[in-house]
């Protein structure tokens, strides 16, 4: 009897040790499960239409105004700025912009844009067909550019929504791209930096 | 609670080999004796609930006048994230570990937990966790000051580098509360005396079953999160740095699924304690006891999909905030059920006010206020005007303090007498939970208005406009402070001396613990007794 209980409490010792140790991973889970989740309902404002778009036709019924901001994250020391702050566009019509960039520092550096939609639920509805944020821009020291945009909004748009933010954070890949270097000439058998 | 019969047939120590308790500090290192192991348990959160308390009138002292007057505000934020830090894992969850040692073998019939070496082990490495914890308090740099949430990247990227002891500390206390966890789950599905079928369990045992099966689920989970801190803290990830890909919002939604469960964890058991003493005094039975259970287990349920109404301004679409705005509100109707059942075991009932029974009142009022407050910082438009302010203070100090800490307070009053064999002193018990009763509510009820007004939280100064009610929350806070003296004397005196108290302690008490003599003897049903 008292061995019997013995048996019976280890097992159930392991089986809730097991699910405390798979309860740590599915903490870990969480990570790529969000991104799904995110996906799939385009909760996030993350899961914008790249490349080209096919557009039915434009509606000229009503106009959305688009409107561009752009973030610094910290240490990010580039000028950076849209150069038009928003516009009015008509939905299925295809339009062109740029934003400004500035390596002010005295080295030459990369960055990437990464951009974000509010409201999320017209991130969907915003097509870049060519974005400045699909590629990594390196800068001299001291020197700037314009970086294109090219967007369509879908005519599909919900009525609703008549204004959306397209913001960019732009942030500082220079180490990872030092790092890569090294690695591509440590591959031909060099060691600089 | 089904009413139980018991056929005790010997409760003196049968075995000559096991007579007392070794002598010496080693007793205590050593010993697996669950009433031994839930006496350290509740010492320990004594002297963490002291601790943070000091932590706490430092905050009040300083918010006593608008301007910055005691500390620096550096150090107001390290106090007010170890307070919070403290009351939580040190004070509350370790108290609640320590009365389920004493009592749940005691109520269900068995010898000892399932697992006693474990249990000493789950002990004995909670005191490490917060030495590790409180001494980053004197690292250069001082302790952790990015609030008790931890919310990334404040706490990684920005926070002092005492933080790497914080996270060490935590994945301590989260394997003692596991372990803690998988040994009461084992002694309650175990260890149950002959004819203690589930639905027979007192609630009290009833709840800490469902409260373990929470830990094990949602303690791993913040070992997990604490965990990806490190690795972005040390080894160059980005789990929540979006310069690295990484997502800040992603810590809040995985601490919140930790942090929703977390505090049915430090309530649950309380439902427990409060379902015991009610019916003790009131002399009546517990008014619907299944549904006691089932709405303990629906609100354990419904706890896992409610967590983002912590987060509902982080820019969540309307969809999220629908649900988990209803889902929220849905919890009201298991807890609605649960205040309806205590208040009708009161009614008609042929109550007296002894101090447990006091304490267990205040409960059921101050509990429901802040269930209330809850409700309304659960509509998530409004949240909007509520989110990061005195309001949220408000509320979850109503269901902690008066919640958490007054149930804890009157299960020792109402256990204390079987603990050490002494009555209560009723007018000392009387006289702390008066002060307390008072303290509680002018700290707290100001914070409310001062909250809706707008006052942030977690800030040093504040406008001038909200000086009167946080000089009134400051007096309160400093009566409430001082008055637990009061129980660290009235436990004191109980252990050291008082009238004799009897096996059954109180008139209208049921249930196994009643039916052994007090104190009760250090080997409790070696021979199970049998529950009719």
């Amino acid at each position: 009897m008292a061995e019997q209980n013995e048996i019976k409490t280890n097992r159930l010792v392991v089986r809730l040790a097991t699910a405390a140790i798979a309860m740590f991973g599915f903490g870990f889970a969480l990570v790529p499960l969000y991104d799904v989740f995110c996906d799939i309902t385009g909760l996030n404002g993350k899961n914008f239409s790249q490349g080209p778009a096919e557009v039915a036709s434009v509606d000229r019924s009503r106009t959305v105004k688009v409107q561009f901001v752009t973030v610094n994250p910290a240490g990010m020391p580039w000028d950076f700025k849209p150069t038009v702050r928003s516009m009015r566009v008509y939905p299925g019509e295809d339009k062109h912009t740029t934003f400004y960039a500035k390596n002010s520092t005295g080295e030459w550096m990369v960055a990437q844009a990464v951009p974000s939609v509010t409201p999320s639920e017209a991130a969907p509805y915003l097509h870049k067909v060519n974005c400045f944020c699909f590629d990594r821009q390196p800068l001299d020291a001291g020197t700037d550019t314009e970086m294109p945009l090219l967007f369509v909004v879908d005519p599909e748009l919900p009525e609703h929504i008549s204004t959306i933010t397209l913001s960019y954070a732009l942030y500082d890949l220079t180490d990872d791209q030092k790092v890569a270097q090294l690695k591509l000439d440590n591959d031909k058998g060099r060691t600089s930096l | 609670m089904a009413t139980v019969d018991v056929d005790l047939p010997h409760v003196k120590d049968e075995d000559p080999h096991h007579h007392g308790p070794a002598k010496g500090f080693g007793r205590w290192l050593y010993t697996t004796n669950h009433k031994d192991i839930g006496s350290m348990y509740l010492i320990f959160s004594l002297s963490m609930f002291m601790i943070g308390g000091i932590m706490a009138l430092i905050i009040r002292a300083e918010l006593f006048q608008p301007g910055l007057q005691l500390v620096e505000p550096n150090f107001f934020n390290q106090m007010t994230t170890m307070h919070g830090l403290i009351m939580v894992f040190g004070a509350v969850m370790p108290a609640f570990v320590g009365l389920a040692n004493w009592m749940i073998p005691m109520q269900i019939g068995a010898p000892d937990m399932a697992l006693p070496r474990m249990n000493n082990w789950s002990f004995w490495i909670l005191p490490f966790a917060f030495l590790i914890l409180l001494s980053s308090l004197f690292m250069p740099g001082g302790a952790p000051n990015f609030g008790w949430t931890f919310y990334a990247p404040l706490s990684t990227t920005y926070a002092p580098e005492s933080v790497t002891f914080f996270i060490f500390g935590v994945h301590i206390m989260g394997a003692s509360s596991i372990m803690g966890a998988i040994n009461i789950i084992a002694t309650i599905l175990n260890m149950r005396a002959p004819g203690m079928t589930l639905m027979k369990m007192p609630l009290f045992v009833w709840t800490w079953l469902i409260t373990a099966f929470l830990l094990i689920a949602v303690m791993p989970v913040l070992a997990g999160v604490v965990t990806m801190m490190l690795m972005d803290i040390h080894f160059g990830t980005s789990f929540f740095n979006a310069a690295g890909g990484g997502d800040p919002v992603l810590f809040q939604h995985v601490f919140w699924f930790f942090g929703h469960p977390e505090v049915y964890i430090m309530i649950l058991p309380a439902f427990g304690i409060i379902s015991e003493i009610i019916p003790t005094f009131a002399r009546k039975r517990l008014f619907g006891y299944s549904s006691m259970v089932y709405a303990v287990a629906s609100i354990a349920l419904l706890s896992f999909v409610v967590w983002a109404h912590h987060m509902f301004t982080v820019g969540m679409p309307l969809v999220g905030e629908v649900f988990f705005m209803f889902a929220t509100m849905l919890i009201a109707v298991p807890t609605g059920v649960k205040v309806f059942n205590w208040v009708a075991t009161m009614f008609r009932g042929s109550m007296t006010f002894e101090t447990p029974m006091l304490f267990a009142i205040a409960f059921v009022v101050l509990f429901t206020i802040g269930g209330f407050s809850g409700l309304m910082l659960a509509i998530a438009p409004a949240d909007f005007q509520y989110h990061d302010t005195y309001f949220v203070v408000a509320h979850f100090h109503y269901v902690l303090v008066p919640g958490a800490i007054f149930s804890i307070m009157a299960a020792t009053y109402y256990w204390l007498p079987k603990w050490t064999g002494h009555q209560l002193n009723e007018t000392m018990g009387k006289l702390h939970f008066w002060l307390s009763f008072v303290g509680v509510n002018v700290t707290f009820f100001p914070m409310h208005f001062v909250g809706l007004a707008g006052m942030p939280r977690r800030i040093p100064d504040y406008a001038l406009q909200f000086a009167d009610f946080n000089s009134m929350a400051s007096v309160g806070a400093f009566i409430f402070g001082f008055s637990q003296l009061v129980f660290i004397y009235n436990v004191i005196q109980n252990v050291r001396a008082g009238e004799k108290a009897t096996a059954q302690v109180w008139e209208g008490a049921h249930g196994l613990e009643w039916t052994i003599p007090s104190p009760a003897p250090y080997h409790t049903f070696s021979t199970p007794p049998k529950v009719g």
